[in-house]
């Protein structure tokens, strides 16, 4: 009810608001008045689990029936059995006696300090023989309402209906095989189709306020994850999104799916209120499907981070790197001196134990296999070398190590398929003041994984950038000095040189310090983001020529959508002017603008694998000819639709002006004499207006199509 | 097109306005000398000397014999065009924001800042017909509801029967220009959400567009007497000035980045660009590029075929359309 209606009401019943104290109002409980609170529905069914307070005391039958001399006897027994198993409460056993005869009843209730004792002590006793005839019956009290409710007979469990589940994977049978994206731009979440044809977004659902924080799509895109205060929520389904699932995770702050989205990983960190401690970090694991919690983990934040420079403020994310593939098998985490790999059948550590590696300060998976590639810097100033290792999970197997000399620092790079793996080597120079830097290439598919050292034309180059190509054997290097840096390409394999990476060539001076490959490779966007203000250079790394390039003023974010079709390159609202998205083809072509204000995010909806072998891909790709036939057409028509709606809409649009124009002229018109009435009686200027007007549409303009010169011969 | 860069004013442009024959161009800047323009080839005329304070807004009479000015010195004064002499001081409290005759010349509006205890004003002035009959009373004064939020632009509405305003609150008002009555408010739905930064009237005085800061930085056009919004052209940028073609249905918008924020960025950032939308379609057409800073005004010939623009950097670029302008289609 809006404050105008209740004041009105109020106003009506003789009510004077400033004697009324709201806060004494009680109203009965389970009653509303009709007025929904605005927090109903939010955590609505959660189950709350209430304290009755009675969780401590248990109670033992079949004890023996004692008469008043030898109940103290019994007492003390009691009392010497149970005090064994926890700490019973000052007059915390009570044995009833029948008070007509004084004789006991057969049974006691013993009141624990805790629950976890008398959970303990129920646990322990229960069938415990005092003698023949009597073994202890144990429950716990608050079960006891239960336990006399159950029925005499049996009765078989019904069993639910089956309902079919929403087809969650639906977005992917859509007709115009097109693409969802999620954006968020002030309060607003909205999920969009990608409409290239129709140079637009369609809409498919928008709520206000539908995360606190961020959003995220899991790995396969099905489920969109959002934030909550309570924790975190997925959402998805065939038509709109509706929640499917919830995880309940106070003050979620970060959240991250294993690869095969089987599970949520959640993550909330409190700021100590000692500065000098530090901050405690929870840490839980959810099955995405039925929203159990498999495992918590909690600590402070040192557990969860390397002590690198700056890493200790808070963890760096994600602390449980997932690997195994999309099985979802491991996960590890990376503790000082400790590599910790869980799995997942049972949540505990493999072989119960970490592995100790003293000083490893990175480590990271193959995206396909279970190898672990973990990096050990220098130590004892130069000499114990530097190591990179693989490792072999479960068994904990070192596949493959290589010992590295001088070395400052080291970044691993996988091939998204698990091929290969780059390692960067930045290396002191002799004087040790200035670093240089290589790679070591590995081919994690050949036998005894070979190694490979790759080092750059100019070895003093700085590298600012690397990336493989997805699914493929190229990867790229910017390198090189800004402003203008080099941009390098290699492949891992070549048809002369099988087995040995040779560089395809260079472009020298390119205003780039990012690079975005197509997610089905042989495309790739060089960017020149923050300082280049956004400049765009779409190239094709197979015929090595550049398609276009183009600018997005001041982008900030470059996301290929998951077919590698379009790219959207986004002004987030770290900058001003300008919010929103623009979208592109693959070769550059700009498709359409949308401008947001205070526009923070935009994601692809990601898509599973495809489910087309490698020889039909290949087939289709040979015959892309006969099959794109029909999508042509289809562009073609739409455009035509398009062009056709689009003159439809401009003539409605100019029809309309024309009808406010004439009403304005008429209006005009009569109000003449007034007008010159005001202005002394001078002519109103519109005549000569008017005919000023006219004169102006009539001037012709003199352009000069061509000049030729000719000499004329007198 | 090249432009003609008009270097006269020190401090950054805040109006431009041309008089009724398009032959002069009448410049305000902060620093304190409006100054008169050969709108042809820029050549400067001349200046008027008096005021002492940044010149927020001028506006010219019909026969192109008066000018009126409105400063932060907390005056508007009255000018002789041909000698450049002040004829006229109205004094106020606080800084003059803008000013504008009506039809006829007879009267004149003037609205003033909110400053130390005073409300944000509409002032209703008789501008005599010889300056010794000239009395600086007002006829009408017009408080604004939201008086602590400052008025910057009011101009007369068709037969000089309503006033219309906009400002930092964000609402449009029709007054009443007889009786002092608030007629109307823009619909806060609909409306600006943020500071209304300019105001210009059609020639016809049909309609006017409005140009504000809020978060779509969009101008709009209204119609006049009812105040239904008609059209919005939305330009990702703040808008600091607008104008509209009187010759093509084409409308332009200056703004950019703020003026205290440009520092901070690549000169590019800013986007100091005079945007051109078609009137109609709402579409985007063309922008010209050149100032090293915001826009502040906007004007056009009522010829229609040029136009000038006056920036933070202090210079007014003159511009004459090309021959292509003029066939543009969309």
């Amino acid at each position: 009810m809006a404050n105008i209606d209740i004041d009105s009401r109020a106003a009506q019943l003789g009510i004077d608001w400033s004697q009324v104290n709201l806060d004494s109002i009680h109203l009965p409980p389970g009653e509303d008045f009709g007025i929904q609170s605005d927090d109903e529905g939010v955590y609505h069914d959660d189950q709350l689990e209430f304290d009755t307070g009675f969780g401590n005391i248990i109670v033992v039958d079949n004890l023996p029936v004692v008469p008043k001399a030898k109940f103290e006897k019994l007492e003390n027994v009691l009392k010497k059995i149970y005090n064994q198993l926890g700490v019973i409460k000052e007059n915390g056993l009570w044995m009833p006696v029948d008070p007509d005869t004084g004789v006991t009843l057969g049974y006691c209730f013993i009141e624990f300090n805790t629950p976890q004792e008398a959970q303990n002590a129920k646990e322990k006793t229960h069938g415990y023989k005092l003698d023949k005839s009597h073994i202890f019956a144990v429950n716990m009290f608050d079960d006891f309402d239960r336990l006399m409710n159950v029925k005499e007979e049996w009765e078989a469990p019904q069993t639910k209906p089956y309902v079919p589940g929403e087809n969650l994977q639906k977005w992917l049978t859509d007709e115009k095989a097109r693409d969802q994206l999620v954006i968020r731009s002030g309060p607003d979440t909205e999920v969009l189709w990608n409409d290239p044809r129709q140079k637009n977004t369609e809409p498919v659902h928008k709520r206000p306020y539908w995360t606190e924080s961020y959003v995220q799509w899991s790995p396969l895109g099905t489920y969109l994850v959002t934030l909550h205060k309570q924790g975190a929520a997925v959402w998805g389904g065939a038509d709109t999104f509706t929640r499917l699932m919830r995880y309940q995770h106070n003050m979620v702050k970060l959240v991250d799916f294993s690869p095969g989205e089987k599970y949520l990983v959640t993550y909330h960190s409190q700021e100590p209120s000692n500065p000098r401690d530090a901050s405690k970090v929870e840490i839980k694991v959810f099955d995405v499907r039925t929203g159990r919690m498999m495992r918590d983990f909690k600590g402070s934040a040192d557990e969860f981070s390397i002590g690198g420079p700056g890493g200790v403020a808070g963890a760096s994310w994600p602390v449980f790197r997932w690997g195994g593939g999309k099985e979802d098998k491991y996960f590890a985490k990376l503790s000082k001196n400790t590599i910790s790999v869980y799995e997942t059948e049972t949540f505990g550590l493999i072989d119960k134990k970490s592995m100790k590696v003293d000083n490893v300060v990175d480590i990271c998976w193959s995206p396909t296999d279970s190898i672990l590639s973990l990096f050990v810097p220098e130590q004892g100033g130069g000499n114990q070398p530097a190591k990179v290792a693989l490792v072999q999970i479960p068994s904990k197997v070192e596949l493959r190590q290589k010992n590295l000399f001088s070395v400052s620092d080291c970044k691993m790079y996988w091939q998204s398929s698990g091929e290969y793996l780059a390692v960067k080597v930045d290396r002191y120079t002799k004087t040790k003041k200035s670093t240089y830097s290589g790679f070591e290439l590995f081919r994690i598919k050949e036998r005894d994984i070979p190694i490979e050292v790759l080092e750059l034309d100019n070895k003093n180059d700085k590298i600012i950038a690397f990336a493989w190509e997805p699914k493929g054997h190229r990867f790229a290097v910017i390198h090189g000095d800004q402003p203008r840096p080099d941009v390098s390409f290699y492949t891992m394999k070549t048809a002369q040189h099988g087995g040995r990476v040779t560089k395809l060539g260079t472009l020298k001076a390119k205003q780039a310090n990012a690079l975005f490959w197509s997610p089905s490779g042989k495309y790739i966007i060089l960017a020149g983001l923050k300082n280049f203000n956004g400049q765009l250079e779409f190239f094709n790394v197979d015929e090595m020529e550049t398609m276009a390039t183009t600018e997005h003023f001041m982008a900030t974010d470059i996301e290929w959508d998951p077919t590698g079709r379009y790219v959207a390159t986004a002004v987030t609202s770290v900058h001003e002017m300008e919010n929103g998205f623009t979208v592109w083809s693959f070769n550059g072509k700009l498709l359409y603008r949308v401008l947001k204000d205070h526009f923070f995010q935009l994601a692809w909806r990601p898509r599973p694998a495809s489910f087309l072998s490698p020889e039909k891909e290949e087939e289709i790709a040979k015959n892309l000819k006969k099959y794109s036939k029909k999508y042509e057409a289809e562009d073609q028509d739409v455009s035509l639709l398009l062009s056709e709606q689009d003159r439809e809409k401009r003539k409605a649009l100019k029809e309309e002006w024309e009808k406010w124009v004439m009403q304005w002229k008429s209006l005009h018109e009569e109000e003449k004499l007034e007008r010159q009435n005001l202005r002394d009686g001078e002519i109103s200027d519109e005549e000569e207006d008017d005919e000023e007007a006219k004169e102006v549409k009539e001037v012709e303009f003199e352009d000069v199509i061509d000049v030729t010169e000719e000499i004329v011969q007198e | 097109m090249r432009p003609i860069l008009m270097k006269g004013h020190e401090r950054p442009l805040t109006f431009l306005r041309y008089n009724r024959d398009g032959d002069m161009l009448f410049s305000c800047a902060k620093d304190h000398t409006p100054t008169l323009w050969y709108a042809d080839n820029g050549e400067r005329h001349g200046t008027f000397r008096g005021h002492n304070g940044a010149v927020w807004c001028c506006d010219v009479s019909r026969d192109s014999l008066r000018l009126i000015t409105g400063s932060a010195d907390q005056s508007a004064k009255l000018w002789d065009v041909k000698t450049g002499q002040q004829l006229f001081s109205f004094k106020f409290g606080s800084p003059a924001r803008s000013v504008d005759f009506a039809l006829g010349d007879k009267l004149a509006v003037i609205t003033t800042d909110p400053f130390m205890e005073r409300t944000s004003a509409i002032h209703v002035k008789r501008i005599a017909e010889d300056p010794e009959d000239q009395v600086s009373e007002s006829v009408l004064v017009l408080e604004s509801p939201n008086g602590r939020k400052r008025i910057n632009r009011a101009v007369w509405g068709p037969l000089n029967q309503t006033i219309v305003s906009g400002g930092e609150d964000a609402v449009l008002r029709i007054w009443d220009a007889e009786t002092g009555k608030l007629l109307k408010e823009s619909d806060s739905e609909v409306g600006h959400k943020n500071t209304i930064t300019s105001l210009t009237k059609s020639a016809d005085d049909s309609h006017f567009i409005t140009g504000s800061l809020d978060k779509t930085a969009k101008a709009c056009l209204w119609d006049m007497r009812t105040l239904t919004l008609l059209k919005t052209y939305v330009s990702g940028v703040p808008v600091n000035a607008v104008s509209m073609s009187p010759l093509l249905d084409h409308v332009v918008l200056g703004g950019g980045q703020d003026a205290s924020a440009v520092t901070t960025t690549d000169h590019r950032a800013g986007k100091f660009e005079a945007k051109f939308y078609d009137k109609i379609l709402q579409e985007e057409i063309g922008g010209v590029k050149g100032h090293f800073g915001p826009i502040n005004a906007l004007a056009f010939n009522p010829d229609g075929k040029s136009f000038s623009s006056g920036g933070e950097d202090g210079y007014v670029r003159l511009h004459h359309f090309d021959s292509d302008y003029f066939n543009i289609r969309i």
